[in-house]
């Protein structure tokens, strides 16, 4: 509840955060048809339903209906009163959350999860993947009158041109909408492998490229339907949906491969050992992984797709997921007149996140310059958040630069669990610290092993019972001298730590956060790795 | 003892807890608890409250948040006696705004809908459904959300 946090004045940021991610018991069931705009459930609108409902003017202008978008708007609306926020979206959908859709969603033994999108969070309590329920905006043609203001969301509609002099944007539908202060948050497309693109109707249809609800909702009912599904891409969206899929693979009797040209899954982000790990780990879930494969040629054949392989190999498989990454969506750079990075896309920003006067971008399609790390491009969950914040912030009058940073995460499964914040980029040279098995912990070295004790014992008994149940069978003892169970890793750039993983430790993101700020040359890691007291839980 | 090995540009250290027993002698700059661009907790260094802090929820940004600033402000402010006994008004409508939104600010049902002025608590509605999980997961294991979630 808001009460003890509220009245604590003196209460640290952290705590108080605890409290907010619990919501509230029911998640609201939320149905395209509460949806109170004239947005029809699923298709865009149609340019006769057209200019009717598009407001002619927008003090704030959101462009794009993702999580940095959503985060501006409540910034915005928090900073100034009676704010007027208008989202426009290319979606059919309110602004929702993304991770749960290669997580959460997945492993809900609610048979309705796919449908309204809820899912359960660690601590028991539903929520929906929905930002906020159709309630809670304001439709778009009441935006002007509303007394206190409010956010509205214009769904199905794309803005194709800006007009950057007279601070006005045009719709796909030919509606024109001027603003005040405009925030780009265009996010990305998934990228496709250039073979699969060329490789015909056939092959296209059997490939999903996953980003949205409805790919989602699409490869959930292909994974009850096929036999075999190849995963490409061996990053964090492949590998989370290869475990989300390796898990159901037995009971769907479903096989599940997946390949990358990487020696190891995360081989980009994690060093080569805990790459290699988190591949064992993967394999546990129960997919059939292939490193060292660049795909060569896609084709249908037979009612099936055979992948060829440049080495040579031959995989045949029914369904195809290409997690390839990101391409950031910069089609306005053009008409606006807007910057557009060469080295790693997107949009290019200040430290302050400002393109032009009145225009700010976050998110996916922000590159920003960073103090602290320099110029980037960050496609990570929370950066969304903290960046479309911050956009809101200077969008009324705050001129602060990119400071808080950022954070992200990955499951793989119950044994792998990760945190990580900065500049984690396996190219760089890493110092691991390890929490070393003493002999008494020895009569755990098999589950320790397989990261399952660990896991045990810093949840309840239930949730333990339950996780037992849910692994495969126990798996064979691992061949390496060395368990990688719980640790931290430092990143180094010219001898300063520009970014840290927390391998299987949590609740220590803070002072990870500290000494990337502080940005200092530490003499011996070690030293600094004591700061996060790994061998507690 | 500790251990360590290097395997080409990673350098990977074992240590027992005894091992990293003594306190860290690794320094750390002090913050300075007026930097400008630092994210705030609820209350600003001048005293004012800082209506973005990710604790608030969607309280402050949703179709109720004008009176919950209104009457939160009123209540920080209050000089009485009893905190907040000035602000009774100001409370009445935010619960009416509140109760015109049952799926954003649900009523429990011991919830002391009139506003005590007398206790040290505000008295709110439950939080809004809105959060925005990660954007705080600093205290929340955030990895134990897949695996506890199933």
């Amino acid at each position: 509840l808001v009460t003890e946090s509220v009245v604590e004045a003196s209460v640290p940021e952290s705590i108080i955060e605890v409290s907010v991610t619990e919501p509230v018991a029911e998640a609201p069931a939320v149905t395209q048809t509460a949806v109170s705009e004239p947005a029809p459930a699923a298709e865009p609108v149609e340019s006769t339903a057209a200019h009717s409902d598009v407001p002619e003017h927008a003090p704030y202008l959101l462009i794009g209906g993702g999580t940095a978008s959503f985060a501006a708007a409540r910034s915005i609306r928090a900073r100034d009163p009676g704010a007027r926020v208008l989202i426009v979206t290319e979606e059919s959908e309110l602004p929702y959350m993304r991770p749960p859709l290669s997580k959460e969603l997945w492993f809900s033994d609610d048979p309705k999860a796919t449908e309204t999108l809820s899912f359960k969070q660690w601590n028991g309590k539903e929520r929906s993947i929905y930002f906020q329920p159709p309630s809670f905006y304001v439709s778009p043609t009441d935006l002007a009158k509303v007394e206190n203001g409010g956010v509205a969301v214009l769904t199905g509609r794309k803005v194709v041109h800006m007009d950057v002099r007279e601070n006005k944007v045009k719709l796909s539908d030919g509606a024109e909408i001027s603003y005040e202060k405009c925030l780009i948050a265009t996010g990305g497309v998934p990228r496709n492998l250039q073979v699969i693109d060329r490789a015909g109707e056939e092959v296209m249809k059997r490939t999903t490229l996953f980003r949205k609800i409805e790919d989602f909702r699409s490869l959930e009912k292909i994974s009850r339907e096929v036999k075999s599904i190849t995963i490409i891409g061996g990053g964090f969206l492949g590998s989370e949906l290869a475990c989300a899929l390796g898990r159901r693979s037995t009971d769907l009797g479903l096989e599940v491969i997946q390949m990358f040209p990487e020696k190891g899954n995360m081989g980009k982000v994690l060093p080569e050992y805990l790459s290699n790990w988190t591949t064992e780990k993967v394999r546990k879930e129960g997919v059939n992984i292939i490193m060292d494969a660049v795909v060569k040629n896609v084709s249908y054949k037979n009612d099936k797709l055979e992948i060829k392989l440049k080495d040579g190999r031959l995989i045949e498989t029914d369904h195809v997921v290409a997690a390839v990454g990101l391409e950031p969506s910069v089609e306005l750079a053009k008409s606006a007149g807007l910057e557009v990075d060469s080295d790693f896309g997107g949009y290019r920003v200040n430290a302050e996140l400002q393109a032009r006067s009145n225009i700010w971008v976050a998110g996916d399609a922000a590159c920003f310059y960073d103090i602290k790390l320099g110029r980037r491009r960050v496609e990570h969950h929370d950066h969304a958040v903290v960046s479309g914040r911050l956009a809101g912030e200077n969008m009324t009058g705050a001129s602060k630069p990119y400071w808080h940073q950022s954070m992200f995460w990955s499951d793989l499964g119950p044994d792998v669990g990760y945190e990580a914040i900065g500049i984690v980029d396996s190219s760089l040279p890493t110092v691991g610290v390890f929490a070393k098995a003493t002999a008494k912990d020895t009569p755990k070295a098999a589950t320790e092993q397989s990261g399952t004790g660990i896991r045990s014992e810093s949840e309840t008994e239930a949730v333990a019972v339950t996780l037992k149940a849910e692994t495969t069978a126990p798996p064979p003892p691992v061949q390496q001298k060395e368990d990688y169970g719980k640790g931290v890793v430092f990143y180094l750039r010219d001898n300063v730590v520009v970014g840290i993983v927390l391998w299987n430790v949590f609740n220590r993101m803070p002072i990870a956060r500290k000494i990337i700020k502080d940005g200092e040359q530490h003499a011996d890691l070690n030293e600094v790795a004591k700061l996060f007291n790994i061998h507690e839980d | 003892m500790s251990y360590c090995k290097q395997e080409g540009k990673d350098r990977i250290i074992f240590v027992t807890k005894e091992d990293h027993e003594a306190p860290s002698n690794a320094e750390l700059i002090e913050d300075d608890p007026n930097d400008p661009y630092e994210d705030h907790g609820l209350i600003l260094p001048n005293g004012d409250i800082n209506w973005n802090c990710p604790c608030l929820g969607g309280m402050a940004s949703g179709p109720c948040g004008q009176q919950f600033k209104d009457a939160f402000s009123c209540f920080h402010y209050s000089k009485e006696e009893v905190k907040g006994s000035d602000c009774v008004e100001n409370f009445r409508s935010m619960q009416e705004c509140m109760q015109k939104y049952p799926e954003l600010y649900p009523q429990e049902d011991d919830n002391d809908s009139a506003p005590s002025g007398g206790a040290d608590n505000a008295p709110t509605a439950s939080t809004s459904t809105d959060s925005l999980p990660t954007s705080s997961p600093d205290s929340t294991p955030a990895a134990t959300e897949n695996p506890a979630a199933s």
